[in-house]
């Protein structure tokens, strides 16, 4: 048996050992020591896999339609990653992961791994672990794979930025059109799916879409927001759905924008890696400092104030950098 | 450096296997693991033994729960198991059994693989303690 920190771990792997990679998400869920050296190995061989965000309220049908996508994948010979991520309880931060029920077309099917994560929590951390968790996915070698998560909010928009095409799932009458304007949705989505459009009020909330959609700035190489009607339950509107993703792909690789998109993740990705670095190392000066309840207790008594400890904390780290540049 | 902030969770699949359309008792559990803080992943009704080791590989879980109130438990739980063998994953998941099990029948479900069995009335925090004593990762 491989610990989750060797070089044995990313072999089995990349030999399409199922336990190995299920073990190589959770050592990155885990952030257990060594994921990074294990996340690195796993770039190399991490190669073009097509990501497909789903977000939208709970209820709106996401676990559905991925079950139905998911087959749809696999009659075409393309194997699947899914990634379902849902909220964890802020009480006891432990979760119940319901996505997997829905997955009943392609149940027994080893060709669909899919994973369930809970947000733990962790401020954005989560973007970070599910965009790890699709590297191991690809470097797996799987075809396509679909990151699911529950809209909206930061967290979550997040999360589908991992994704090259982002489906955002829109039920019928789910309020009106400020309430869209203020989900942020509409920024988000490149595709809005309409699920559920046997029930009345879908094509009021197509409707509604396309005029919140329309008075957006838009120059004429942009991208132009597909609305697709879907009925998830029995594959209504699913070729549709499918045409758009494709049409979605060309225009990236068209525009140049599938590169562009990718050199923003991978910025974000060394930023916020960055900050967890640097985090550490000023958690260590604030111990050398005395730790953090002597300085609050300075603050306290008025002998200091929070903006001159931050400077002196932050101190060594400037001159180096200083140093460094001169 | 900032590794050593691990954010580990315990993580469950409670699951109901074969032709036993009673989940109140699997619905209870889920929530309770849920309190105590551990990760649920709940099957649904109706799954074959081969759904519940996918589950299990994918999900890459510590402690599996199988709820069985039909009486089918001696071909389905062992079932289940072999398939844990056959993806080297056996010896890392605590198997648990849930439900109506017949004291003649407990040896040879222990001897299978089954880690411990928790029949009817007993109290949620032994069950809660009792994977928090045996998972070990």
């Amino acid at each position: 048996m491989s610990t989750p920190t060797s070089p044995q771990l990313v072999e089995d792997l990349l030999s399409g050992d199922h336990a190995a990679l299920a073990r190589a998400i959770t050592t990155i869920e885990n952030r257990s020591s060594g994921y990074r050296d294990l996340v690195s190995a796993l770039y190399r061989h991490a190669g073009d896999t097509v990501v497909i965000g789903i977000t939208g309220s709970p209820g709106a049908g996401k676990s559905t339609l991925v079950d139905k996508l998911a087959e749809y994948y696999r009659d075409e010979g393309m194997t699947v990653g899914v990634i379902a991520v849902d909220p964890s309880s802020p009480f006891s931060g432990g979760a119940v992961l319901g996505d997997r029920i829905r997955m009943a077309a392609t149940a027994g099917d080893m060709d669909v791994f899919f994973r369930s994560m809970s947000a733990r929590g962790n401020l954005g951390g989560l973007s970070t672990a599910t965009a790890d968790a699709v590297k191991a996915l690809d470097a797996f070698g799987k075809d396509v794979v679909l990151v699911e998560t529950v809209g909206a909010g930061q967290n979550e928009v997040d999360v589908v930025k991992t994704a090259d095409t982002v489906a955002v799932l829109v039920p019928p009458s789910s309020g009106d059109d400020v309430q869209m304007l203020k989900a942020g949705i509409l920024e988000i989505g490149d595709v809005f799916v309409v699920n559920k459009a046997d029930l009345a009020g879908a094509n009021k909330t197509v409707q509604e879409l396309r005029q919140m959609l329309d008075m957006r700035d838009r120059r004429e190489d942009d991208w132009d927001p597909r609305i697709v009607e879907t009925v998830a339950t029995d594959g209504t509107g699913l070729e549709d759905l499918l045409e758009a993703f494709e049409a979605h792909t060309t225009w990236l690789e068209r525009t140049g924008q599938l590169s562009e998109r990718r050199r923003e993740r991978y910025a974000a990705e060394i930023r916020t890696l960055l900050r967890d670095d640097a985090s550490g190392l000023l958690e260590r000066e604030i111990a050398n400092a005395g730790g953090m309840d002597a300085l609050v207790d300075a603050v306290e008594a008025n002998e200091t104030d929070p903006y001159a400890i931050a400077a002196d904390i932050v101190e060594p780290l400037e001159e180096c950098v200083e140093r460094h540049n001169g | 450096m900032s590794e050593t902030q691990t954010e580990r969770k315990i993580r469950t699949l409670v699951a109901k296997v074969g032709l036993d359309g009673h989940d109140r008792g699997a619905h209870v559990i889920s929530r309770a693991f849920r309190d105590a803080g551990f990760e649920v992943i709940y099957s649904g009704l109706h799954k074959a033994p081969d759904e519940i080791v996918q589950a299990v590989v994918q999900e890459d879980v510590d402690v599996l729960g199988i709820s069985i109130l039909s009486g089918a438990h001696k071909t389905l739980v062992p079932a289940v198991i072999e398939g844990l063998e056959e993806y080297g994953v056996a010896e890392d998941t605590l198997v648990l059994v849930g439900g109506i099990i017949p004291d003649e029948d407990r040896a040879a479900l222990e001897g299978a693989g089954v880690d411990a069995i928790f029949g009817p009335g007993t109290p949620m925090e032994e069950t809660i303690s009792y994977v928090r004593e045996h998972v070990d990762r």
